[in-house]
């Protein structure tokens, strides 16, 4: 599974919630390549699930990805709880 | 149960304020990205493109209740790596859906993403914090905000 952490410039927010959700899916055990793109980049880059801040909930819908809008960035209950109800969704 | 969020290392002191006042998000970017001028992490440019930053790409910095990370491109004009904490007399709002009104600026300068990422880890440690995080807002003057950053509080020599 391939899944993308996305801010405006891939250097600050992208990264940290990058490291968040990789910390999450290794302590369920789910294998899954999360990398950090800024928005350019984005539309470029397919992926299965692209996760982001709720402010960008415009610029980042409106591909095949799963959209996964996150409030509190260093939250990691709303990080894993939304993460892995996506990603369990999409395990089917 | 001590903390271990510290940032010394990560941020010194000259770029450390406590309850600045400033009556806009626009003002708290700049008077928090002056401080990274100031300790020459990166030129005046620099503090534009992070105000021009939420401008164009919404307030997503705000990234956490009541904490903003402004920043931008390093070729906006970044020096060196820097960090800055700014905490407000009054918080502002900066137009964000569920995390306003902030009190607490983190800007930051950032060369590149690979060195960036161990000076991320140790802020996000900071934000997951609670306890560490309530004594950096409750910290009414910079030493006890270098303390509560678990930075010895020292004089320090800007310019």
């Amino acid at each position: 599974m391939r899944i993308v952490t996305v801010c405006g410039m891939g250097l600050g927010t992208s990264m940290m919630l990058a490291m968040n959700v990789r910390g999450v899916l290794a302590d369920e055990g789910i294998s899954a390549n999360v990398e950090p793109v800024d928005l350019g980049s984005f539309k470029t880059m397919p992926a299965d699930v692209v996760i982001a801040p709720r402010e960008m909930e415009r610029q980042v819908t409106g591909t095949s990805a799963a959209v996964v809008l996150i409030d509190n960035l260093v939250d990691k209950d709303e990080i894993k709880s939304k993460t892995l109800q996506t990603v369990r969704s999409l395990q089917g | 149960m001590g903390s271990t969020a510290g940032l010394a290392g990560v941020v010194t002191a000259d770029t450390i304020r406590a309850r600045i006042a400033v009556t806009s998000w626009e003002e708290a970017v700049r008077a928090s990205g002056e401080l990274l001028v100031r300790a020459g992490a990166c030129e005046p440019p620099y503090v534009e493109a992070m105000e021009q930053a939420v401008r164009d790409l919404g307030p997503y910095i705000v990234l956490a209740p009541g904490v903003a990370m402004p920043h931008a491109r390093p070729e906006a004009g970044v020096v060196r790596p820097g960090i800055a904490v700014v905490t407000l007399d009054t918080p502002v709002p900066f137009g964000h859906a569920a995390n306003d009104p902030v009190d607490l600026v983190i800007p930051f300068a950032a060369v590149d993403k690979d060195a960036h990422l161990a000076t991320l880890q140790r802020l996000v440690a900071l934000l997951q914090d609670q306890t560490a995080l309530d004594r950096v807002r409750e910290a009414t003057t910079d030493e006890e905000l270098c303390t509560a950053l678990g930075l010895e509080a020292q004089d320090t020599q800007t310019n």
